[in-house]
């Protein structure tokens, strides 16, 4: 690998030095933060994937020193590769916000807006990308696409109408598990992810096409309608499982474990694949090594809350009665050393049991 | 009466049959190429040339056979692409039915050039009647030792087989004829790698047009020199039209690329003028995927200047007040005919064959269908706000159809606009 | 059940022997349209899988393949099916009118199959015969230049060839 010549690539004005043979995409990612264009089918994981949705398109002012010339058109940064010299421009072009912004609005055109009932809802790439790339509304005004729901076996839920053809559970049953019984059926604007004949995915390893799938299409059956994602607490665990690396993260509620997922990397990627039996038949806490809290390092509902630290709650350094001008909060759980209005004759905490009706003297005068 | 190259005998009797077609001189340039002519000679010679792919894109030939790799011990392949789909387009079905053995005879000679030993006619699907007529045609070659092992004694082997696709007018790109070569959805490869150097099964192949491939006996027969001087600038050769729509005479016409567009309608040699005696609207000239023209920029430029028959000419203005050559699919409307439905029924059409791969493509076609049948209907309103942000999206976010998509947004523009101008509007 | 006769099953070696070995796969095309002519016009799952199994691939990959391809039916079709065009050129020379008066004529909305199971009216986007236009595909052969009568022969064509094969 040593002989692989260093390209310099300059992406919205920070350079970097990467091997050729890297795509626009991964040097943005080595920048990392907002130079990272999104991407909604790329999946650094799976070989082949990318060059669909269009998420991730850049403009390249400047071909490479040998050819300064720009390309005519937006390129696609997670198949496009970079050369020596290069100049991108993601989010300091113009041309890309206003191209994104449309991508957005064609992946929402026939996309439910059932957030609120969608497991995904909360970690879901398509609310992030709407939320930062997308426009405020929709200019759409003809009857939405819509699929039945399928079951794909005892675990895996299909939800056709969610889903943005990003072709990642079909690469993922392709390279992951050894056989594929589902696939992408029809075409155009009708294509659908299917088995044909109503089929179980049966393979031990499918179960990560829920970790892939970039919206909420393929949901886990044994976690559907539990929890909101965001009321968990991602914990990093192991166990030692025969058939993977058992290196998962459990979501927590209490000790209750209410669903496994892979662990996931900052750019929502898988790092290792585990296997259905992690995944799905190990929901007790004893069945668990606990390492310790997960940091969710992604730009979802998820990430807002649970720990401090580098991403998630930064707690105030200032008090209330500072901001408000040294006036001291009210406590309205304390109603008796405000009001008299509720005060009771007797002392609720001394009653033997739940306080009953026959507890108070209503017709005192 | 413009030259001929390729359809100067199309009409002898008995031309699709091998004897015929010998005795009318066919099958020369396979005797001069490989006895002769070294595999690289081939490839200048059609350099010289000049000819352009003959299937849309009009990129040149020459230029394209030289990219193929030649990695050690690798097969390459040669693919005739014979997907001829784009609407308004029917040469390619012509050349096959009645001189298949024009189109062997220059596969040979390609084969040769570009090393392949196995090439492939990858055929539209519902062409069904015409792989029987192009299979009798290889056998009659192979029979009288122009295929096969050791073709005139020179040592080299070529087996020419039809493919048939499925219906799928994606398959007419390149990437994606490949993938449907392999057996596999019509979804287009991401480029590059191109397929001169990862192609079919991986090995190097070149994808030519039935018609480019038609037009290598020719150059080979009287040299590329010759071929160049046929035409003017930098559209070389002679070009099959295809026209079709409000015309006396629709069919396809070999034209040498020096007449003008008002001739080719109006002449008896060629489409015959409109019928009724009724008056031009407007015209597609190279298949529909390529700019609509309103009849008076289809006949003059925007400068006033005659419009010909030609790559440049029909080009000119670029995309404001000009068109494409496009395929040579020539769709001409008359004063009767309604831009905008005709605009939709190709939107209908595009949404139809969109592959569904890429977002752009695979929802903005349905959208503009919907949007078009509203409009034409008389209920839309805002249309020419929504026409402005698909325009502006499509032609920033161009996938990898680009011709498909590209002019998706300026079509519903062009189409709004025309028939409002021509409404007085 | 579902399996090819000998001959058919040489013919569909000849076909693998077209391509390199190890890519039998892309046999695939000439294979479906081999299975539909000789299975009833259509390819149920049963003969997918049959074709899969010829082909030693995933039926998945073979039901991938059928669904994209719009000349592969995946449903049961009549014994004649029109497929008539109705892109641009063949709209602008009366495609509408032809379609509208073959629906009429056999009572059938476009996609619909007649009760005797006789004919499938289908809507088809540009066939390559832009010249010859209004037309459909019947079979292997494209019927061009249709007209109000001609679509009656036509189907008087197909109601006598039935009857005589029945």
């Amino acid at each position: 690998m040593s002989d692989t010549p260093l390209f310099k690539v300059t992406i919205d004005n920070i350079s970097i030095e990467v091997p050729a043979g890297t795509t626009i995409l991964n040097a943005a990612r080595i920048i990392g933060g907002d130079v990272a264009p999104p991407a909604m089918c790329y999946y650094s994981k799976l070989e082949g994937s990318g060059g669909k949705c269009r998420t991730c398109l850049v403009e390249v002012s400047k071909g490479s020193e040998k050819d300064p010339r720009p390309m005519p058109k937006l390129v696609a940064s997670c198949r496009t590769t970079v050369m020596d010299g290069m100049e991108v421009k993601n989010i300091t072009s113009p041309k890309v916000v206003d191209a994104r912004a449309s991508i957005v609005e064609f992946l929402l055109l026939n996309h439910p807006l059932d957030c609120p009932i969608c497991d995904q809802a909360g970690e879901c790439h398509l609310q992030d990308l709407s939320y930062e790339h997308g426009k405020d509304g929709t200019r759409y005004e003809f009857q939405r696409r819509t699929f039945k729901k399928q079951d794909l076996g005892k675990y895996i839920q299909l939800h056709m109408t969610r889903c943005i053809l990003c072709y990642r559970c079909v690469y993922t049953a392709d390279q992951i598990s050894n056989k594929r019984s589902h696939g992408v059926l029809d075409r155009g604007d009708h294509s659908e992810i299917a088995t044909f004949i109503e089929k179980s995915l049966d393979n031990n390893f499918i179960g990560n096409v829920i970790d892939v799938c970039p919206v909420g299409a393929l949901t886990d059956k044994t976690f559907r309608f539990k929890n909101r994602v965001w009321f968990l607490k991602p914990m990093d665990a192991h166990r030692d499982c025969p058939a993977c690396s058992g290196k998962v993260t459990l979501w927590n509620r209490g000790d209750e474990v209410y669903r496994v997922t892979a662990r996931k990397d900052q750019w929502g990627e898988v790092e290792e694949w585990i296997c259905n039996d992690c995944r799905f038949e190990n929901k007790k806490s004893t069945d668990w090594i606990i390492e310790g809290p997960r940091l969710i390092d992604r730009h979802s509902v998820i990430s807002q809350g649970h720990y401090a630290g580098k991403i998630g709650l930064t707690m105030p350094t200032e008090t209330f009665s500072a901001v408000h001008h040294g006036r001291q909060p009210k406590l309205l759980m304390d109603i008796h050393s405000v009001s008299e209005v509720n005060q009771t004759d007797i002392d609720l905490s001394s009653i033997n049991g739940p306080a009953h009706s026959n507890n108070f003297n209503s017709n005192k005068d | 009466m413009g030259r001929k190259l390729l359809l100067e005998k199309a009409h002898v009797e008995g031309i699709r049959y091998f004897d015929v077609y010998r005795r009318e001189g066919g099958y020369r340039s396979v005797e001069k190429a490989l006895k002769t002519m070294t595999q690289d000679e081939i490839v200048e010679e059609v350099k010289k040339s000049g000819l352009r792919g003959r299937g849309g894109a009009g990129f040149p030939a020459g230029m394209k056979w030289g990219f193929i790799a030649k990695p050690e011990g690798v097969p390459r392949h040669l693919v005739c692409n014979a997907d001829e789909s784009e609407p308004g387009t029917f040469k390619d079905r012509y050349l096959m039915e009645f001189i298949p053995h024009l189109l062997i005879e220059g596969l040979i000679v390609a084969s040769y050039a570009l090393g392949s030993h196995d090439t492939y006619i990858y055929i539209r699907g519902e062409y069904a009647w015409i792989p029987d007529i192009l299979e009798q045609a290889i056998a009659e070659a192979k029979a009288n030792g122009f295929l096969g092992k050791n073709i005139l004694g020179t040592g080299f082997d070529c087996e020419i087989y039809v493919h048939r696709g499925a219906g799928a007018y994606i398959c007419g790109e390149e990437t994606a004829l490949i993938e449907s070569l392999e057996g596999k959805r019509g979804n287009p490869r991401i480029k590059p790698p191109f397929p001169a150097i990862k192609g079919a099964w991986g090995r190097p192949t070149v994808v030519n047009n039935v018609e480019t491939l038609a037009a290598v006996v020719p150059i080979i027969n009287e040299g590329g020199e010759e071929f160049a001087k046929i035409g003017v600038g930098k559209s070389t050769g002679t070009k099959l039209i295809s026209a079709c729509g409000n015309i006396n005479k629709p069919g396809v016409y070999e034209i040498d690329m020096t007449i003008s567009v008002e001739e080719f309608i109006y002449s008896d040699e060629y489409c015959g003028g409109i019928p009724n005696g009724k008056r031009l609207k407007a015209c597609i000239p190279g298949g529909s995927s390529v700019p609509i023209l309103p009849a008076n920029l289809l006949l003059k430029t925007a400068k006033g200047e005659t419009r010909y028959m030609n790559y440049e000419s029909l080009s000119d203005g670029g995309f404001a007040t000009g068109s494409m050559m496009g395929s040579g699919g020539f769709i001409v409307l008359d004063e009767d005919q309604c831009v905008v439905r005709n605009t939709y029924s190709l939107a209908r059409f595009y949404r139809h064959e969109s592959c569904g791969q890429c977002s752009p493509c695979r929802e903005g076609t349905g959208w503009m269908e919907k949007v078009l049948l509203r409009l034409e209907k008389g209920k839309e309103k805002l249309v020419i706000s929504i026409c402005f942000g698909i325009s502006k999206a499509k032609l920033k976010a161009t996938p990898f159809v680009p011709w498909v998509t590209l002019h998706h947004g300026r079509w519903l523009l062009q189409s709004v606009i025309l028939e409002m101008s021509l409404n007085g509007m | 059940m579902v399996q090819f006769s000998e001959d058919k099953l040489a013919k569909v070696n000849e076909i693998i022997a077209h391509y390199p070995e190890g890519k039998q796969k892309s046999a695939l095309l000439p294979l479906l349209h081999l299975a539909q002519e000789n299975f009833g016009g259509w390819l149920s799952a049963e003969t997918m899988d049959y074709v899969a199994s010829l082909l030693q691939i995933e039926p998945i990959e073979v039901y991938e393949v059928a669904t994209f391809y719009s000349m592969y039916h995946t449903k049961p079709v009549g014994k004649y099916v029109f497929e008539v065009c109705q892109t641009g050129p063949c709209m602008l020379n009366g495609s509408d009118h032809i379609i509208a008066y073959i629906s009429q004529t056999l009572g059938i909305k476009p996609g619909e199959t007649t009760a005797d199971g006789l004919f499938t009216l289908k809507t088809a986007e540009c066939l390559g015969a832009c010249g010859y236009a209004p037309m459909m595909q019947l079979g292997k052969h494209y019927r061009e230049h249709l007209t109000k009568e001609k679509v009656d022969s036509i189907i008087a064509e197909c109601r006598t060839a039935a009857t005589a094969n029945n």
